[in-house]
């Protein structure tokens, strides 16, 4: 680490700590104006049916009732995620298409009046043959659940680099295996919620747990059919959103729609339950996987064949499954590979971005079979992935130019602490309980490069008490954003943390910001906001250089003071310079700018994968120890370590609590968790039955990060916290594979499961 | 039909309208206008409306506001006292134990509740002590960490 820091690479408590531990932070559902209306959403009941009338008039009638809408009433927009034709309504047109999708929304005085009002809107359905499988849906005969998309296909990647058919026929080793993943929840606890209030001069307000909230600021001008510039949202506290909050949906339509139309602020909060049933999940997929090696355990093929299950609509579908079929070519050398995708239309929850976004389930596809090739190869699980780990300076053959990368590094250590972990093993053990060590590798994104707006922007003021305030157009949802950006702005002009006040996303004030999504607000607008700093360091300096009588170029900003380099007596605070600036002869407003996006790289084409998606890409290593009880089926994970390479980290405590959080995440998506349906039907729609991990579950952990700094990122910083979720999955169903000698392809691993393939071993594999 | 109830919280008392239906989690929100205390899935699962009643920690989503006639409620707004935090938020703010912060108040006051019955949890206590409280951001370590912190520092109070 690069010594003279005084904020970079601290364990700084997070700027918004004491708000949110005592209560006072308030999130979109706290919110209320005067004259708040109520409303709630009536939702379809089919999986697929057609809408021939709604009559609302008994609902209108109920006191306390102020309106109630439909989507006869909109002007029929549909969104689609980052495609140009959208395919999904915030309330239904002709059919519905999951059990969930919105049809009506009632406004009222309180929300039990908005609920009883729901009751009385009777809907006539004509009910049609639901498609709930994704391989089903794309026969001939299956019913078209969106007359645009034969073959229930909604997105098609088709990705094709060097011969791999040759390739094949040249390995002295060649395996395929069908690989599934279950479908699984965001997670958040913040239900979605929404306020907004409409004027009499035809302007918008909206606040809502948005994790992008310019998604929400475009579609909302385009659902409405008004300006852009009547439109304002603003940024309350985010309670989580791992992709789940990205794009707008039905619950900020409802608000604004019902406020146009009363004339009234109105605030909808769908329960959790709605959340569970009605709202995203991640991406259910089958992947028949071919992986060709020569007997030293060089890679030298790769062929996928993936149906990604994406529910009712297209979301931000296009980019997960390019990106699922894209990562095989990271984190390791892969002279060849093909790839074909088809992402399937079916009458279920729509599928969209979650924390690893596509990359898990591949990298869950490949890793486990890497392991099960190097054992029938009679090689090492940790060799046969260093021999292939990219190194700084490759080019993956789609396009990924690899700059800093500490993947080595990290392998090599997970060898090392492999090692102690075996010693640490006690001996005499339970013979019930088998233990095994399990590893898996992931490379990731910091911040993806797509077409349309990418740029971060910052905006610093300064104030005469040495106060700063930080504006930039990102949000933080938890991951700490917020905290880190200042501390680059205060590192920048030699103040602390705490002399940063930071202001949150508000379209009329902050600059525009694509969103939180892609590990992008570090590494992106991170550089925005030192740009931003140093422009306001450049025009204080000239201030500073005026009075002290020096060059600006010898200013130093550091200790809330500034001096003359070499002479520490010219000196000044940095609040007693902000006023020279500002009320010396004409006077100065010191405001700093700073915008940023990679140059230079070419934007992903989703069909075909070419492109290089991000300016960094971050590695590591995840090592996961478990214990399989053979009595029950259960399995243990005792503890995770991983090796990250995150470039110069900016605040370890935060980033320590993103691995953490990622990596019990990952325990959740690998054991426990899983959606179960029934004719569409969510049957386990509530956080009793859908088991996200509990505190009985937080394993022992370590954490090391590579000695890498990345040259284009903030302080040398990278992705940190969400590409690990990719790699906790395959290290731990390779260790559970290590403990009982079973492979699992199907996640997850759920105490049934093992025990069911613990009946059948030796017989059969799994 | 409304009737009205005293309540006590966090030290003072209410004269609330209510609905008898209605639970003290939407008395404490809607009524009383503390918003601390969250509503994550008002029924009993997530842990995110957790309050202290008469010393236990209570599900505020699960009771009714009628039954908490004549009961000290203390909320997440009543844990800091002078202007002082309580070293269980302390703990939290310092040791990296909030994220987004949902779930925090109903964590803090589960935790709590835990440290007034035991003041020196052993790690097994604190995890059996929160596990009916639901966090998908921290994973949990960094507030089981805080936990213990807050444990030790309290002697000195």
């Amino acid at each position: 680490m690069k010594e003279g820091y005084v904020n970079i690479g601290k364990r700084l408590p997070r700027i918004d700590g004491i708000v949110k531990a005592t209560g006072e932070a308030k999130f979109a559902g706290d919110l209320s104006l005067a004259g708040m209306l109520h409303a709630k959403i009536l939702r379809s009941p089919y999986p697929h049916a057609r809408l021939l009338h709604i009559h609302t008039d008994k609902a209108k009638r109920l006191s306390g009732v102020r309106a109630v809408v439909t989507g006869k009433e909109t002007v029929g927009f549909k969104a689609g995620g980052i495609s140009a034709t959208g395919d999904e309504p915030y309330l239904a047109l002709d059919k519905v298409r999951f059990i969930g999708d919105a049809v009506a929304a009632v406004a009222a005085i309180d929300e039990e009046t908005a609920e009883e009002a729901l009751d009385l809107i009777e809907v006539e359905y004509e009910e049609l043959p639901a498609v709930l499988d994704p391989v089903a849906a794309m026969k001939q005969e299956a019913p078209l659940i969106h007359d645009h998309a034969p073959l229930n296909i909604s997105f098609k990647t088709d990705l094709s680099y060097g011969d791999v058919d040759k390739a094949f026929r040249e390995c002295d080793y060649v395996r395929e295996d069908r690989f599934e993943t279950a479908p699984i929840r965001h997670g958040f606890i913040e239900p979605h919620a929404a306020l907004a209030s409409w004027d009499r001069s035809g302007r918008l307000s909206f606040w809502g747990s948005k994790q992008s909230p310019y998604f929400t600021y475009r579609n909302m001008a385009k659902a409405l059919n008004i300006p852009l510039s009547r439109i304002r949202v603003v940024q309350p506290y985010i309670g989580g959103g791992f992709g789940g909050k990205n794009e707008m949906f039905n619950v900020d339509f409802c608000a604004a729609l019902l406020s146009r139309k009363t004339g009234r602020p109105v605030k909808i909060v769908v329960s959790q339950e709605e959340v569970l049933f009605a709202y995203r999940q991640r991406h259910p997929t089958i992947i028949d996987l071919k992986t060709g090696l020569k007997k030293d355990g060089t890679l030298q093929a790769v062929e996928a064949h993936i149906i990604a299950d994406g529910g009712a609509y297209l979301s931000i579908g296009a980019l997960s499954l390019y990106l699922m079929c894209a990562f095989f070519c990271i984190p390791y050398r892969l002279p060849n590979m093909k790839a074909k995708g088809y992402r399937v239309y079916t009458n279920t929850q729509p599928s969209c971005a979650m924390r690893g976004h596509g990359v898990p389930q591949s990298r869950f596809a490949a890793e486990v079979q890497l392991d099960i090739a190097a054992k029938e190869m009679g090689l090492d699980s940790i060799d046969i992935r260093l021999k292939n780990a990219l190194k700084p300076g490759e080019t993956t053959p789609n396009g990924f130019k690899i700059t800093s990368c500490g993947l080595e590094e990290s392998i090599m250590e997970s060898k090392r602490i492999i090692a102690r972990w075996i010693e640490e093993k006690p001996k005499d053990g339970d013979k019930k309980k088998k233990s095994g060590i399990g590893i898996g590798c992931y490379g990731y994104v910091s911040g993806p490069r797509m077409a349309g707006h990418n740029t971060a922007g910052a905006v610093i003021k300064v104030h005469e008490d040495g106060g700063i305030s930080l504006f930039t157009g990102s949000t933080d949802v938890g991951q700490g954003s917020d905290t880190v950006l200042s501390q680059i702005a205060a590192e920048v002009l030699g103040a602390r943390l705490e002399d940063i006040r930071y202001g949150m996303v508000d379209s009329d004030i902050t600059p525009l910001d694509p969103g939180t999504f892609g590990s992008r607000v570090t590494f992106i607008t991170g550089n925005a906001v030192r740009i931003a700093a140093e422009d306001v360091r450049n025009q204080l300096a000239e201030v500073a250089a005026n009075t002290l009588e020096a060059n600006p170029k010898d200013i130093v900003f550091k200790d809330r003071k500034v001096y003359v380099a070499g002479s520490l007596d010219r000196s000044m605070p940095f609040s007693k310079l902000v006023k020279i600036a500002q009320y010396s002869g004409t006077g100065k407003t010191i405001i700093g700018r700073g915008y940023w996006a990679p140059e230079g790289l070419e934007v992903p084409n989703f069909e075909t994968g070419r492109g290089n998606m991000s300016a960094a890409y971050s590695f590591g290593t995840q090592v996961a120890e478990v214990e399989a009880d053979t009595d029950t089926g259960m399995i243990k994970v005792i503890r995770m370590a991983m090796i990250h390479d995150c470039g110069q980290p900016i605040n370890e405590m935060l980033m320590e609590g993103q691995l953490e959080g990622s990596a019990i995440g990952g325990v959740g998506h690998t054991l426990t968790e899983e959606i179960i349906r029934k004719e569409g039907q969510t049957m386990n729609a509530s956080l009793l039955e859908y088991r996200i991990p509990t505190t009985v579950d937080a394993c022992r952990m370590e954490i090391y990060h590579t000695e890498t700094r990345d040259d284009l990122g903030p302080f040398g910083a990278k992705e940190s916290g969400e590409g690990i979720q990719v790699a906790v999955v395959p290290a731990i169903v390779n260790a559970i594979y290590d403990a009982i000698g079973v492979p699992f392809k199907r996640i997850p691993v759920t105490p049934d499961v093992v025990l069911n393939a613990l009946k059948g071993k030796g017989q059969k594999e799994v | 039909m409304k009737k009205q109830i005293k309540l006590k919280v966090n030290g003072f008392e209410y004269d609330v309208w209510i609905k008898t239906h209605w639970t003290l989690l939407d008395v404490l929100r809607d009524e009383i206008g503390l918003m601390g205390t969250k509503k994550g899935c008002d029924r009993g699962e997530c842990g995110a409306c957790t309050v202290i009643m008469n010393g236990e920690a209570i599900l505020s989503c699960l009771v009714l506001a009628t039954q908490c006639r004549g009961k000290e409620i203390l909320t997440i707004e009543g844990l800091a006292r002078d202007a002082k935090l309580d070293p269980l938020q302390d703990a939290f703010v310092k040791h990296g134990a909030i994220q987004c912060g949902f779930c925090t108040p109903g964590m803090i006051m589960a935790s709590r509740a835990l440290l007034n019955k035991t003041p020196h949890p052993t790690v097994e206590e604190i995890r059996r002590g929160l596990s009916g409280n639901l966090c998908r951001c921290t994973g949990y370590i960094k507030i089981i960490a805080a936990v213990q912190k807050a444990s030790t520092t309290e002697e000195h109070r």
